[in-house]
C-alpha cells in the first residue's frame, strides 16, 4: 500500500462526513433469487445522487451452500493485518472457508484494499442470543481497534460489497453479475470530501443488518451518546453506522416490535397525538420520554434490511425522498421513482411513504400477507 | 489619623436644562439619594447615597438624569484594583464580613461566551420554525430504561412535564417580595413551566399556582410540613447555592413579617437562620434518607430533586445525588444570585456551571445512569443562547433567577441584602413592594419566556433539529473558541474550525 | 359587530392604590396635558402661569392615589351650576371657564372633593376634562406601575 492510501484510511475513519445519496432496495418476499445485476441497474440511474466516490450494495441469499455460517467480509489495508486478524478469529470461530472475494480488474479503480472472506461458526454451541452478542463484540473489537482491517458485514447467508467507484464500477470490480438473491439494496454516495474510503462506503452491516441511508443526521451527538450507555461504540462516525446500532438495540436486544422502532426513530410531533386513541396516546408518550435520545432528527430516508424482511423509514417532516413501490411478490423502495422503474417497468403500485412512516415489507415462505404501509 | 472617606461608587448627573423640578425623584428613591431645596430651589442628589438601581433614572419623565460610574481613582494598579480596595477600606471602617447580593461579577471566564452553534447549509437543510413543528416540551425526572421496565413497574414514574426547559430558580418569599413571588409564579403558570418557593414555605395567596410549584426543603425547613409537600409538583432538597456554597441563610427578624411568619411557619419578628448544612445530612447516605422520607411522606408521587452548587468534585457528587434516589439534581454554578452573601465567598467559591453541568452529564452517561436523574442548570443564564448551550453540553432544563428579576425590573445593584430594594423586589417595605405589580410583572415574565421560546426554536431550526431531545447531550453543535485543550477536553466539544 | 347598533363605550379611569408608588408622574403629565405647548420641558420651563393639575392625590403612610373627577352619571356639579360651566358631554363632565362666575356650588356638592377653587381668579382651579382631545388620559398613559388604568365598560342602550 502507498502511503496516500494510508492516509486516506485515518482520514476518512477519524471524522464525520455528510453525504448525499442515492439508495434502492428490492425483495422478493417468496424468496425467489435475483442477479445483482438489477439493483445496479437502479444505483447506476441515479448517477447525480453520488460522486464516484463510494458505493456498495448488499445481496441476501448469496451463499446458499454456506447458509448455516457467519460469513464475515472483510478490508484489509494492510495485508500484514490479515494475520492478526485471522488469529483473533480463531479464538472464537472455526473457519470453515477463508478465501479471497473474487475480483475483476477495472480500470478506474486503483490500489484495491484487499478483500476477504470468511465463513465462521463458533468453537462452542450457544445459544442464538449469546452468539449474536459475541460476533458483535468481535466485530466492534475489530472495527475499533485495528487500524488496518474493517469488519464490512458479518451476516449469515448475506454480504456486503462496497468500495470508492462509481456503481457500475464496483458492481463490476466485486462480480456482483455472478451473485444472486432475494433481497438487494444498493448505495450510491456523494460525499463532502474527496478522501475515499472503502470502509466508508455504504450500506452498513452488523450481523445481518444492512442499512443504507440518505441523509445527515443532525440528531448523531446525541444518538452516539446514547448508545455508548449500551456497550455500541461508534468508530466509524457515519449516520449509517448510528442508525444499524440503533436498530440493533431497539429490535434485537430490546425485543420492540418495528413499528415500535418506527415510532422511536421518527416518533410523531406531539401535535399528531391528538390522532391517536388514550391507550397509544400514553404509549407514544412514554416511548418519547424513554427513548428521546434515539429519536433520529434532521434528513433522512433509510432502507432497513435483514434476512427476513425490509424497510424504508423517513424523517418527520420527510427532508429526503423516498418511493416504494410492488409488483406481485416484489418490493421496491428507492430514493426516486426513476430507479424502481429501472427494476421493473410496470409496477402493480407505487406510493410515497409519508414523512414518518415505516415501510415494512416481511419474508412471506407461505405466500401471503402483503407489504405493509404501517402508517 | 484622618479617616478616609469612602469615595462613592455612582454620581448622579442631573441636566439643569431639562429638571423640571418635579421631585419625583426625590419621592422615590429609598436610599434618600436625592431631596429638594427649598432655599435654592433645586434638588441636590448625594452621590454617596446612590447605588446604581437607576430607579430615579427611569421614572424621570424628562430624562435628566444619568446614573455614571464615579471615576474618581486611585493610582491605576493592576494588582490593587478598586473593587478590591473600595472594599478593604469598607472592612477597616466596619470590622464585619461585607455582604453583597446577586450572582459572582468578577471577570472570571465565561464558557457560554467562549462556544458557538452550528447551522445547516447546505448537506442538510434547517427547518423554519414557522412552517414546521419545532417542540421544546420537556420532561424532568426520572425515566425508566426501556418500554419493558416501564411495564414490570406498579406505578408510572411521576414526570414534571414543561412547555418549554426553562423554570423559575428558587427565589424565598422573604427574600423577595410578594408581589415578585406573585409574577413569578402566575407566569409559570401561563407558559406551563414551573417555579420554585425557595426556602420561603407556599403564602396561602399562591396556593393557586401549586401545580406548577417546586417546594424547597432547605436546611431551616420553613415552611415544611407534610401539606405544603403534599400539594407541591415537585420537592428540592436544597442543599446548596451557586452565590454561597457552604454558607447558610439569614433572613433578619425585621424582615419577617406576619405574612411571612405564616408561610414559613415561624414566629413573627424572629430570625430566619438556616444553618449551613441540614443538621440531618452530615453524609450521602443521609441524604438517601431524606429523599425516601419526603417520598414516603408524599406516597412517591412528586419528584424529589436535590439542589447543590458546583464545587470541584461536582460529578462524583452528583453520581451519589442519582444512586442517592433524586430524581432530578439542580447544580447552581458559581455565577448564580443571592440575596445576601458574603462577598468573598460569592466571588471565590465554585465553579462555573458550563463545566460542571459537562463533567456531570458525561459521568452519569459512563455510569449508565443519566436517565436516572434530570439535571437542571442554573447560575449565569442569561440569554435563550445560553439555555441553548446548556442543553447541548447535557442539561435536561436549566433554572433562571437573575434573569427572572430582571424582567421584572433589577439592575443587578447587588443590594439586595439592604432591603432597600427601589424596584419592589428584594424588599418587604409597603412602600417599596408596591412598585412591583405582579399584572406587569407576570406579563414581562411571560413574554420573556415566549421570547426565548421562538429564539430557541430559531436556534433549533437552524441546526436542522426539531425536537429537543435531539439537542440534548447533541455536543456535536457545539464548538469552542479561544479555550485550551483541557477546557475543551473538559467540556466535550471541538474547537471551531474542526469539522464532525 | 351590527354598524349602526347603539353601543357605546364609557371609559373610567380607576385608581388602583396598592400599585400607587407615590411618584405623583400623574400630575405632571396632567400639566403638560393642559399646557399651551404640551411639551413637559416647554411647559415646565417656559409657560407661565401653568395650568394645575386636574388630579387629587392622596397620601398617608405608605397608601397613596391619585383621583380625578369621577364623571359621575348624575352629576351634582352639573345639576347645580347657575350657568351651565359644567355640562355633560359623552358622558363626560367637562367645564367651560368663559361661562363661569365662581359661585363654586360644584365644590361645594362634589362628593368626592376633586374640584378646587381658584381664589384669585374667582373660578374654579382645574377640571378633569377626561383628555378628550387626545383621546387618552395622560395620568393613565403616564402611570409606571399601572396604578391608573381605564376601565371599558362597554353598555348596550
Amino acid at each position: 500500500m502507498n502511503f496516500k492510501n494510508i492516509c486516506q484510511f485515518s482520514d476518512d475513519r477519524k471524522v464525520r462526513i455528510p453525504s448525499g445519496c442515492g439508495i434502492a432496495g428490492i425483495f422478493n418476499k417468496h424468496g425467489e433469487l435475483l442477479s445483482g445485476e438489477i439493483i445496479v441497474r437502479a444505483i447506476d440511474s441515479m448517477k447525480d445522487r453520488g460522486n464516484g466516490l463510494g458505493s456498495g450494495y448488499a445481496g441476501y441469499g448469496i451463499y446458499q451452500d454456506c447458509r448455516n455460517y457467519w460469513c464475515f467480509h472483510l478490508l484489509y489495508n494492510q495485508a500484514t493485518a490479515r494475520d492478526q486478524v485471522e488469529q483473533y478469529l480463531k479464538t472464537y470461530f472455526n473457519v470453515k472457508l477463508s478465501e479471497q472475494i473474487p475480483t475483476r480488474k477495472v480500470k478506474s479503480i486503483k490500489n484495491p484494499p484487499v478483500l476477504w472472506r470468511y465463513f465462521l461458526e463458533t468453537k462452542e454451541q450457544m445459544p442464538s442470543e449469546k452468539e449474536e452478542n459475541l460476533i458483535v463484540s468481535v466485530c466492534m473489537g475489530i472495527n475499533h481497534n485495528a487500524n488496518d482491517a474493517f469488519v464490512i458485514s458479518s451476516g449469515k447467508n448475506m454480504g456486503i460489497f462496497k468500495g470508492v467507484g462509481e456503481p457500475s464500477e464496483i458492481a463490476d470490480f466485486y462480480k456482483l453479475e455472478d451473485y444472486k438473491g432475494y433481497l438487494w439494496t444498493g448505495h450510491n454516495r456523494f460525499p463532502t470530501n474527496t478522501v475515499g474510503w472503502w470502509g466508508g462506503a455504504h450500506p452498513f452491516g452488523l450481523l445481518d443488518w444492512s442499512v443504507v441511508h440518505n441523509g445527515e443526521i443532525s440528531s448523531y451527538g446525541v444518538n452516539r451518546r446514547y448508545l455508548e450507555n449500551f456497550g455500541y461504540y461508534c468508530s466509524l462516525f457515519t449516520d449509517t453506522e448510528v442508525i444499524t446500532y440503533l436498530f440493533d438495540l431497539l429490535a434485537r436486544r430490546q425485543n420492540l416490535s418495528l413499528d415500535t422502532i418506527g415510532k422511536i426513530i421518527a416518533a410523531p410531533f406531539w401535535i399528531q397525538l391528538e390522532n391517536y386513541s388514550d391507550e397509544e396516546k400514553h404509549l407514544l408518550k412514554w416511548l418519547r420520554i424513554i427513548y428521546g435520545p434515539a429519536l433520529v432528527n434532521g434528513p433522512f430516508s433509510i432502507i432497513v434490511a435483514r434476512s427476513n424482511f425490509m424497510l424504508g423509514i423517513n424523517d418527520r417532516v420527510k427532508l429526503r425522498p423516498l418511493v416504494a413501490a410492488e409488483k406481485g411478490s416484489t418490493f421496491f423502495l428507492a430514493s426516486e421513482e426513476s430507479a424502481i422503474c429501472c427494476m421493473e417497468k410496470n409496477p402493480d403500485r407505487t406510493w410515497t411513504p409519508k414523512a414518518g412512516t415505516m415501510t415494512v415489507c416481511f419474508y412471506e415462505k407461505e405466500h401471503y400477507g402483503n407489504s405493509k404501509d404501517c402508517t | 489619623m484622618a479617616i478616609p472617606k469612602i469615595v462613592p461608587d455612582f454620581r448622579v448627573i442631573r441636566d439643569e436644562n431639562l429638571c423640571i423640578n418635579c421631585q419625583a425623584c426625590c419621592r422615590v428613591c429609598s436610599n434618600d439619594t436625592h431631596s429638594f431645596d427649598q432655599n435654592i430651589a433645586k434638588i441636590i442628589s448625594d452621590h454617596r447615597k446612590c447605588v446604581g438601581c437607576h430607579f430615579c433614572e427611569e421614572i424621570c419623565s424628562t430624562g435628566a438624569l444619568t446614573i455614571e460610574k464615579c471615576y474618581s481613582q486611585i493610582r491605576e494598579n493592576f494588582n490593587w484594583n478598586e473593587v478590591d480596595f473600595k472594599n478593604l477600606m469598607k472592612q477597616a471602617h466596619s470590622g464585619g464580613i461585607l455582604l453583597t447580593g446577586m450572582g459572582n461579577d468578577r471577570p472570571w471566564i465565561n464558557y457560554f461566551d467562549h462556544i458557538v452553534l452550528n447551522a445547516s447549509q447546505v448537506t442538510n437543510p434547517s427547518i423554519d420554525p414557522l412552517r414546521e413543528p419545532m417542540e421544546i416540551k420537556t420532561f424532568i425526572g426520572r425515566k425508566p430504561d426501556s418500554i419493558e421496565q416501564l411495564k414490570k413497574e406498579k406505578k408510572l414514574p411521576i414526570l414534571l412535564e414543561t412547555e418549554i426547559p426553562v423554570l423559575f430558580s428558587a427565589m424565598s418569599y422573604g427574600s423577595i417580595s410578594l408581589n415578585a413571588c406573585k409574577s413569578i409564579a402566575a407566569a409559570a403558570w401561563e407558559a406551563k413551566t414551573y417555579w420554585n418557593t425557595g426556602e420561603g414555605g407556599l403564602p396561602e395567596s399562591l396556593k393557586k399556582f401549586v401545580s406548577r410549584t417546586i417546594v424547597q426543603v432547605a436546611s431551616g425547613r420553613f415552611g415544611v410540613d407534610a401539606r405544603y409537600l403534599n400539594e407541591a409538583s415537585a420537592i428540592e432538597i436544597k442543599i446548596g447555592q451557586g452565590a454561597k456554597p457552604g454558607i447558610g441563610g439569614h433572613l433578619p427578624g425585621e424582615k419577617v413579617t406576619a405574612d411571612i411568619s405564616a408561610a414559613r411557619k415561624i414566629p413573627e419578628g424572629t430570625d430566619a437562620i438556616s444553618p449551613a448544612p441540614h443538621h440531618d445530612i452530615y453524609s450521602i447516605e443521609d441524604l438517601k434518607q431524606l429523599i425516601y422520607a419526603l417520598k414516603e411522606t408524599v406516597d412517591y408521587k412528586k419528584p424529589v430533586g436535590v439542589k447543590v452548587a458546583a464545587v470541584h468534585n461536582i460529578a462524583p457528587i452528583v453520581s451519589g445525588i442519582v444512586r442517592a434516589g433524586a430524581d432530578f439534581v439542580t447544580i447552581d454554578g458559581f455565577r448564580g444570585g443571592t440575596g445576601a452573601a458574603p462577598v468573598v465567598i460569592r466571588n471565590n467559591v465554585g465553579i462555573p456551571i458550563e463545566i460542571a453541568i459537562a463533567t456531570v452529564d458525561s459521568r452519569l452517561r459512563q455510569e449508565g445512569i443519566r436517565n436516572h436523574a434530570s439535571i437542571i442548570a442554573a447560575g449565569g443564564i442569561r440569554s435563550s443562547a445560553d439555555v441553548v448551550k446548556a442543553i447541548a453540553l447535557g442539561a435536561d432544563a436549566v433554572y433562571i433567577g437573575t434573569a427572572t428579576l430582571v424582567a421584572l425590573g433589577c439592575h443587578i445593584c447587588q443590594k439586595c441584602y439592604t432591603g432597600k430594594c427601589n424596584w419592589g423586589i428584594a424588599t418587604q417595605d409597603p412602600y417599596l413592594t408596591r412598585r412591583l405589580n405582579p399584572e406587569i410583572g407576570k406579563r414581562r415574565l411571560t413574554n420573556l419566556l415566549r421570547a426565548w421560546a421562538l429564539e430557541i426554536k430559531e436556534m433549533m431550526g437552524g441546526m436542522g433539529i426539531n425536537a429537543i431531545e435531539s439537542l440534548r447531550g447533541n455536543r456535536d453543535q457545539l464548538r469552542g473558541i479561544g479555550l485550551n485543550d483541557k477546557e475543551l477536553a473538559l467540556l466535550g466539544i471541538k474547537h471551531a474550525g474542526d469539522a464532525w | 359587530m351590527v354598524k349602526n347598533s347603539k353601543r357605546k363605550t364609557i371609559n373610567t379611569i380607576i385608581a388602583r392604590e396598592e400599585f400607587c408608588i407615590g411618584c405623583r408622574l400623574c400630575e405632571i403629565a396632567c400639566i403638560t396635558a393642559h399646557s399651551k405647548t404640551k411639551n413637559i420641558i416647554k411647559a415646565f420651563k417656559g409657560e407661565y402661569p401653568l395650568p394645575d393639575s386636574a388630579i387629587v392625590f392622596e397620601e398617608k403612610g405608605h397608601i397613596s392615589f391619585a383621583l380625578q373627577c369621577r364623571h359621575c352619571d348624575d352629576a351634582l356639579c352639573v345639576e347645580c351650576c347657575i350657568t351651565g360651566a359644567m355640562t355633560k358631554k359623552d358622558g363626560k363632565v367637562i367645564y367651560r371657564k368663559e361661562l363661569c362666575v365662581g359661585c363654586w356650588m360644584c365644590v361645594m356638592v362634589c362628593s368626592f372633593g376633586v374640584i378646587s377653587p381658584d381664589i384669585t381668579a374667582s373660578k374654579i382651579k382645574s377640571k378633569c376634562d377626561f383628555c378628550l382631545e387626545t383621546g387618552k388620559p395622560a395620568c393613565v398613559e403616564i402611570c409606571p406601575n399601572e396604578a391608573l388604568v381605564l376601565k371599558e365598560d362597554n353598555e348596550q342602550d
